[in-house]
């Protein structure tokens, strides 16, 4: 008699709330990441998440914890005033890369040198997603965009911003990697390096970031398979998959 | 308790410690940075929250996230600060959390000066961030009430789930004088039922965000908040009223320039002038029924403010054109000096005014003949 495994069910840290993502989009993933991480680690009872201006503004919708809903960029800040009255929480901010590098630039860097004890989920996704594929800091050179038609020209719109290799000069930053979701390998990479990252948080280790390359075929104007073969072939080489920094302490944890 | 002698900076800084402040966040400008340098050290000192953000955008989302959680929080800058803050103003206040304040106004627009001013009476009572929604505004006239309005500002800000500002200007914010603090209150964290404070294992999840992207909701909201400001506008109104009983003449104005006012009228009381003074404390809910009754029984009314007549429009608001308003301000940091305003008292009692005048016409055209 044949057994019925299961091989695939909604973690516990998910709603029952159908995806708004569009068809082929990373950003289901990466939450079903999260939300694996967080059921295993068994902290969705005291993790409170803080979502952006962005496709993932409604990241809230998603997750079975308490969640609040931060200003454009303003994440980080709004989560380091969440984390400091409740330290014994869990407490983490899902941001894109206008969100996160362009408009909070200032909040995210500052989270950082703080050493602020909070995760940073951060979807590269090389463009603005929700507002309809405007060109980000994170936009490839030559890359077109609804707000560089010509393709970004480095000349005019200057170069893009390679976030975890700037934030791993910081002191306060616990653990910083950069991970992508193009193929299974790559997501199961990723999902450790999520759970790494909270786990720096709950030992106290200081911030963590996970950036994660990931896809846009909407905007970019490609099928979901064109568009990780575009992550795997041109954002992988511009943003390597390197850790750039993982604290002493943290080497020592196994997850 | 006894009286000690209090800088006012200071003075509100230990007032919000006292009445349970957990958490506070801000960024340093002149005139109010004995604020955060005294809170630096005697937050940690209680074991309590203090940050020193990266700009007032970091500070008021650092109160923003502290205030979903449900503890008393607060932030304190001055006129650009509070600029740079209106954008998480707008979003507390749709968000329906609440936060105290502290704008200690300077000179402007722009840089301006660090001078004592009140340029930023619109900006506080009439919004300034985007959106329709009314914050709570205090505005003390000494350091004694600068510390009792700032413990009112937590219970009015927890009550209403609104923003409560304090508005004051530098001359209170750096003047010492003998006040009274309050005995020190017990931190009690409040079990609110909408706090993203984690499920702990005893709820639902919660979600706290000020967007409704249905239009019909978000005018729900709407008619939400305004319903909460009628009650508020019903219930909270606060002034103090000097020398009206048998006033034929009322000045009003709020802050230090009602109480420069205040020695004015003194004056010309000595003199025999039966001259009153209106000192709106809560500047918003503005005091609607009161200059209403004023309006009755006056002769005329002198607005004083430090700015080119922003409470002016308010007042004529209400009055109508039913007695003659007359405005005199100084602004750009110029604090107006009790002879000023005794001479506008001389002026407005010995003339015959006409309530068709335009008194910021009129004072404008004073002030650049004074020069």
């Amino acid at each position: 008699m044949a057994t019925k495994n299961l091989v695939y069910e909604r973690p516990e840290g998910f709603t029952e709330t159908p995806t708004h993502y569009c068809p082929g989009c990373t950003h289901g993933v990466a939450h079903r990441l999260v939300a694996e991480v967080l059921q295993e680690m068994d902290v969705i009872n005291k993790t409170i998440g803080v979502a952006p201006v962005g496709c993932a503004v409604f990241a809230y919708n998603y997750f079975d914890v308490d969640f609040v809903e931060a200003p454009h960029g303003r994440a980080p800040a709004m989560a380091t005033g969440v984390k400091r009255v409740l330290p014994d929480r869990i407490v983490f901010t899902y941001q894109g890369d206008g969100d996160l590098a362009s408009i909070g630039m200032g909040e995210i860097v500052h989270a950082a040198a703080r050493g602020e004890n909070l995760t940073v989920i951060f979807i590269n996704n090389a463009n603005y997603g929700m507002t309809g594929g405007q060109m980000a800091p994170t936009t490839l050179p030559g890359m077109k965009t609804t707000s560089s038609a010509l393709g970004r020209d480095v000349e005019v719109h200057g170069y893009p911003i390679r976030v975890s290799e700037m934030l791993a000069t910081l002191d306060g930053v616990g653990y910083c990697v950069r991970r992508s979701l193009h193929d299974p390998k790559n997501i199961r990479l990723a999902k450790k390096a999520i759970r790494t990252a909270f786990e720096t948080q709950a030992r106290g280790l200081g911030f963590s970031i996970v950036e994660l390359l990931s896809t846009c075929p909407t905007n970019w104007g490609m099928t979901p398979v064109e568009s990780l073969k575009f992550v795997e072939e041109h954002m992988v080489p511009a943003y390597p998959l390197e850790d750039f920094k993982v604290s002493e302490a943290i080497k020592q944890v196994k997850v | 308790m006894t009286r000690e002698l209090w800088k006012g900076n200071e003075a509100i800084a230990e007032a919000a410690v006292r009445a349970g402040l957990e958490a506070y966040f801000g960024y340093p400008i002149t005139p109010q940075t004995e604020i955060l340098e005294y809170l630096s050290r005697r937050m940690p000192e209680l074991g309590r929250t203090f940050v020193q953000a990266e700009s007032e955008l970091g500070a008021i989302n650092m109160v923003y996230g502290a205030a979903c959680t449900g503890v008393r929080v607060m932030s304190t800058s001055s006129s650009p600060g509070i600029s740079l803050m209106l954008e998480g103003i707008s979003y507390i206040a749709g968000t329906e959390v609440p936060a105290v304040l502290v704008n200690v106004m300077r000179g402007g627009p722009g840089l301006g000066n660090i001078a004592p001013a009140q340029g930023d009476y619109n900006q506080a009572v009439h919004g300034g961030g985007h959106g329709d929604y009314q914050p709570i505004v205090l505005a003390p006239a000494s350091v004694q009430e600068a510390i009792d309005l700032t413990v009112l500002s937590f219970d009015l800000a927890e009550k209403y789930r609104a923003v409560c500002m304090l508005i004051l200007d530098g001359s209170i914010g750096q003047m010492m004088e003998p006040a009274q603090m309050p005995e020190m209150m017990e931190v009690k964290r409040a079990n609110w039922d909408w706090a993203t404070d984690g499920r702990m294992g005893k709820r639902e999840r919660r979600i706290l965000t000020s967007i409704y992207l249905d239009p019909v909701q978000e005018e729900k909201m709407n008619l939400r908040l305004l319903s909460r400001w009628r009650t508020i506008q019903r219930e909270e109104v606060r002034y103090k009223e000097y020398f009206l009983d048998d006033a034929e003449y009322v000045i009003i104005g709020f802050g230090t320039a009602g109480r420069v006012a205040l020695s004015a009228v003194r004056q010309a009381r000595e003199k025999g002038i039966k001259v009153g003074l209106l000192r709106p404390i809560t500047v918003s809910p503005f005091p609607v029924e009161a200059i209403e009754q004023l309006t009755g029984r006056v002769n005329g009314i002198l607005v004083t403010e430090m700015n080119s007549g922003q409470m002016l429009e308010d007042v004529r608001r209400v009055v109508k054109g039913r007695v003659p308003v007359e405005f005199y301000g100084r602004m750009g940091g110029v604090v107006p000096l009790p002879d000023e305003i005794l001479r506008e008292v001389q002026r407005i009692t010995s003339s015959k005014l006409d309530v068709r005048s335009d008194p910021r016409e009129e004072w404008y055209e004073r002030m650049v003949g004074m020069r």
